[in-house]
């Protein structure tokens, strides 16, 4: 184990709880809180996955998978988004980004945990 | 056989004769083929219907009672048509090119188209016409008379005559005379037909004349020296009365109705004027030759008492020559008849036109123009007016009975139409002649001639008792009918012509000078008395391939080229002409106006025709028309506009109803999206961390943080749905305000203590000026905005030592209470948006609020009447509430 995961969150308390679960199943936890530079951050840090928020000060979660998409050393990170908007035009522009899990808040922790698993173990590939 | 029934036969047959000339001459014309119908000399004949019974007949007996002075009624017509440049071609011409009807509508015509100056001409045609029908009537009764004198026993009685005569006059005329009515009211059967009876009335005087001569006066030599011998040789000439009696018979010849429907609205071609001007006198000049001769060897021959009047007759009957006599029966039948039957055309025309139609349309009220064909009532109502004419006519013959001379009759009736000359030769020379001078004159004259010709005419007891003609009305003689103004004349004739005509002319002058003309008089009158300047010379039409090339030219400006081209090219197929330009018939003219009127409108197309062919000046009523066509065309193009603005305003309003919508749909998007976003972070929170203490296995500090973490953001959560329906209370105006008095300053300690800065490094500084100020007004509200205003110092003032000065000034009409930190402040960027819902400034999460606070403010200031609004330049974040000063309820 020992994968990196970088979570890109604004919200205190979900950085708190997401960074716990993960924590507690092994995986390194790299936390970042705004969207201008958080494309800056994935190519420095080089994460094996992304947990991208879509509204994210300073900068929107899908123009910073859209970034990540077009760069070479990211174009096939497995990034999973979560939306507190829920709503089914924000999953359907994800999808067409290429994000590769789509996730709605709240969310059972257990869903989060089985979704970074396989995504960092490539079983599910990029959409 | 008798000598009657001969006589009856022969006058039918004759009669028969008639109906077949004018029915093919009739169909002559409709055909196309009346050119020969249209030749100055069937014109100058027609022209003859001048020469009635009353000359064919009544000369004689004139010469032989008043000897040489029957020429005058010659002379004057005669004098007249040599001078036709003068006054004739201009009535032909203004008859053309106005499409004139009839005397009556020419002068109403010029005075603006004057209904009632028409009704005045009828009415003065009628009264002076019928004593004429009566006469022809008359007349053809007593030359029976004289036939019958022969035998035994009259088959018919005198009146019998007379009804019949009328009845069959009724019959040809409302045949002949109301076939058609085209424009310019042309009736070449008719006309045809009365040619045919003036050469007849001619052949049978002049044979009479000849019979006379040689047949009884032995030669030219013998008759002419016992015509020297004769009373009727001693000129005893009365000049007043020549000159009296010259200028009546001329003013007839303009004014007699039924001349002017054969000299100006029969009339085919101006210059057929020119050879009536020389032909018309030496016909007036053939049917004077013998009445000379006649009268005096009738005188000589005769036995005392008969009646001279009838010696053209009587003379070659008392020879003997039944022949002759029958010729010269016919003759003076003719006479009469051609004159009966032109005077009731004209008449009822004028009777139909003026009054009849008037008096329909008026009760139809305007549906009847719309329904368009009003030609069958038109045509009903001028045979009903023939009828009408010719009853009057037979009634004033079956109650006078007769027995008047012919002639006296005749100058009577030429007085009386005399009346309009003034009015006709004002309208067609003078432009200040006005309609008001043409009323008065004609009705002043009219009057007069009534009063010391007309009815006096009748005898003492009919009109006028003995004594009124012999002292006037109640002893006036001054009054007195037949010496008005005590002038007595021994010539009533002279007499009565003299006042009614110089009355007649001053009243019209002086009345024309003092009234104003109406703008379409005035157009009239310059239309008609320079109708030489606006017409071209009409003639025949010059059917010339330049005028075809003309209209094809205009036609295609209105038809489009191809439309145009493929119509002219058609009738010349039709007409049998190679090539595209056809001939400009008349049928043709008609179908290109009728074509035409489809794009511009029936008188448009026909002023256009018109102008092209040089036929007629534009008249004012084409004018009218044309703009009436044009106002109706842009009331629609108005209507279509208004329709157009009214559509164009619709669709506007439908695209701002629909932006609206589409912008409310956004709004409601975003806003649903932003419930969703505030909602369910909170919950993300509380459900993560409620499944981790779930899992179990938390140290004391651990379980104790993360419960506290879902304790605040529960209370977050239930804070923001507290907004949120808070907003939703002030935005639907639901909201009930509890309104009391109290001290603003007790409020702002309220909202202090509220807003949980105990705790915190934010100082409250306020200045305490006017803050006993009492206020009624929702304290509890303003309250809330307070805390707000005063926790967004606490949560966003980023200075080291953070304070919020709170201060209230009095603006004069309002209440201002300031909120200034001394933080960075709001970026005038940012300065807007901030009192939207769910807007927040930078990213400050830990705030705490959903951006709901400042809109909430925002409303309960609009529902307290005042305002809250972000105060720029101050240095730091600064707010205003405004409070309307009526809120205050005392001073300090």
């Amino acid at each position: 184990m020992g994968k990196r995961v970088l979570l890109i969150e604004d919200e205190p308390n979900i950085i708190e709880a997401i960074s716990f679960i993960l924590s507690r199943d092994g995986w390194d936890v790299d936390t970042h809180a705004n969207g201008i530079d958080a494309v800056d951050k994935v190519i420095a840090r080089q994460p094996d996955l992304v947990i991208l928020d879509v509204m994210l000060p300073g900068r929107s979660g899908f123009d910073i998978l859209r970034d990540l998409r077009a760069h070479d050393g990211t174009a096939a990170l497995p990034v999973l988004m979560l939306t507190a908007r829920g709503q089914t035009k924000d999953r359907e522009t994800a999808k067409a980004l290429g994000v590769s899990r789509f996730m709605t808040k709240p969310f059972s922790n257990a869903e989060v945990l089985e979704s970074v698993r396989s995504l960092a173990n490539g079983v599910e590939a990029p959409q | 056989m008798g000598m009657l029934n001969v006589l009856v036969t022969v006058s039918l047959a004759y009669v028969t004769f008639l109906f077949m000339v004018a029915f093919f001459a009739d169909r002559a014309a409709a055909r196309g083929r009346s050119k020969w119908l249209q030749s100055p000399l069937i014109y100058t004949l027609s022209l003859s219907i001048y020469c009635t019974a009353w000359t064919f007949y009544g000369a004689v007996g004139y010469a032989a009672r008043s000897g040489v002075e029957f020429l005058t009624i010659y002379l004057g017509p005669s004098i007249v048509m040599i001078g036709w440049w003068l006054i004739l071609r201009k009535l032909v011409r203004i008859g053309r090119s106005q499409r004139v009807t009839s005397i009556a509508d020419l002068i109403s015509s010029r005075f603006g188209k004057s209904n009632s100056l028409a009704v005045v001409v009828t009415v003065i045609a009628v009264v002076g016409t019928t004593p004429y029908i009566a006469l022809q009537l008359q007349s053809v009764t007593l030359a029976l008379d004289a036939f019958a004198g022969e035998e035994v026993t009259p088959s018919v009685g005198p009146s019998a005559t007379a009804l019949w005569l009328a009845v069959g006059l009724a019959l040809f005329t409302v045949l002949f005379g109301t076939r058609n009515l085209d424009a310019n009211e042309r009736h070449d059967g008719v006309v045809m037909a009365i040619a045919v009876e003036a050469v007849v009335k001619l052949v049978a005087l002049v044979a009479v004349g000849l019979f006379v001569i040689w047949g009884i006066g032995g030669g030219i030599g013998p008759t002419m020296e016992r015509i020297s011998q004769s009373e009727i040789a001693r000129w005893d000439v009365s000049a007043g009365r020549w000159m009296g009696l010259m200028f009546l018979s001329s003013a007839a010849l303009l004014t007699l109705p039924r001349m002017f429907q054969v000299m100006v609205v029969e009339n085919e071609d101006e210059r057929h004027l020119a050879t009536a001007s020389w032909a018309f006198p030496a016909y007036l000049l053939l049917m004077s030759l013998f009445v000379v001769p006649i009268a005096v060897l009738g005188l000589e021959y005769m036995p005392d008492g008969a009646n001279p009047d009838l010696f053209v007759l009587t003379l070659p009957l008392a020879e003997g020559r039944n022949t002759l006599a029958m010729l010269s029966f016919l003759g003076g039948f003719s006479s009469a008849t051609s004159m009966v039957i032109v005077a009731a055309i004209a008449l009822s025309t004028m009777v139909s036109n003026h009054i009849v139609m008037p008096i329909w349309l008026s009760t139809q009220g305007s549906t009847a123009m719309v329904a368009g064909d009003v030609r069958h009532v038109v045509l009903l109502s001028r045979r009903l007016s023939i009828m009408g004419v010719l009853t009057l006519g037979y009634l004033y013959h079956h109650t006078t009975g007769g027995g008047e001379a012919l002639a006296s009759i005749g100058l009577i009736s030429f007085a009386g139409v005399a009346q309009t000359l003034p009015a006709l030769l004002g309208g067609i020379f003078w432009r200040g002649a006005t309609r008001v001078g043409a009323l008065m004159g004609m009705v002043v004259g009219f009057v007069l001639w009534a009063y010391t010709l007309f009815m006096p005419s009748f005898g003492p007891e009919v009109f006028m008792s003995e004594t009124f003609l012999r002292e006037g009305p109640f002893g006036w003689g001054w009054l007195r009918p037949e010496a008005l103004f005590g002038i007595a004349s021994s010539d009533p004739v002279v007499h009565s012509v003299v006042w009614s005509m110089s009355l007649n002319t001053f009243t019209f002058f002086i009345f024309s000078l003092i009234s104003f003309p109406t703008p379409l008089e005035r157009l009239q009158g310059a239309q008609f008395v320079n109708v030489f300047d606006h017409s071209a010379r009409p003639g025949s039409w010059s059917r010339g391939l330049a005028e075809a090339e003309d209209l094809l030219v205009m036609a295609q400006r209105i038809l489009g080229p191809s439309e145009a081209q493929s119509l002219f090219r058609s009738e010349a197929v039709s007409q049998g002409i190679t090539g595209y330009l056809p001939e400009t018939t008349p049928e043709f003219l008609q179908r290109l106006e009728r074509e035409m009127a489809g794009s511009v409108g029936a008188a448009t197309a026909h002023a256009m025709v018109g102008q092209i062919l040089g036929r007629a000046s534009v008249t004012v009523e084409d004018l009218m028309a044309v703009a009436d066509e044009t106002a109706q065309i842009m009331e629609y193009s108005n209507q279509l506009e208004a329709k157009s603005a009214e559509l164009t305003r619709t669709a506007r309003q439908l695209r701002a109803a629909n932006e609206k919508l589409t912008q409310m749909s956004v709004q409601k998007d975003a806003f649903l999206s932003q419930i969703s976003h505030e909602l369910r972070t909170p919950m993300t929170s509380i459900r993560a961390f409620s499944e981790i203490l779930r899992d179990g296995g938390l140290d004391d500090a651990a379980l104790a943080k993360y419960a506290g973490i879902i304790h605040d953001e529960a209370i977050r959560l239930t804070r923001l749905l507290d907004d949120l329906l808070d907003l939703s209370v002030l935005e639907n105006g639901q909201v009930s305000l509890n309104e009391r008095v109290g001290k603003i300053g007790d409020v702002l300690n309220q909202a202090v203590a509220a807003a949980g800065i105990e705790n915190s490094r934010l100082r409250v500084v306020r200045s305490k000026v006017r803050e006993d100020l009492m206020i009624y007004t929702d304290l509890d509200r303003l309250s809330q905005v307070f805390i707000n205003l005063i926790s967004n110092a606490l949560k966003y003032c980023d200075a080291a030592r953070p304070r919020l000065e709170v201060s209230i000034r009095d603006l004069g009409d309002t209440l201002a209470i300031d909120f200034i930190d001394n933080g960075s402040g709001i970026p005038m960027a940012s300065q807007d948006v901030i009192f939207e819902k769910f807007s927040r400034v930078g990213s400050d999460q830990a705030a705490g609020g959903a951006g709901l606070g400042l809109a909430i403010c925002r409303e309960i200031m609009h529902r307290l009447g005042g305002t809250v609004s972000y105060l720029p330049g101050q240095g730091g974040g600064a707010f205003r509430v405004i409070l309307p000063v009526t809120v205050v309820r005392s001073g300090r």
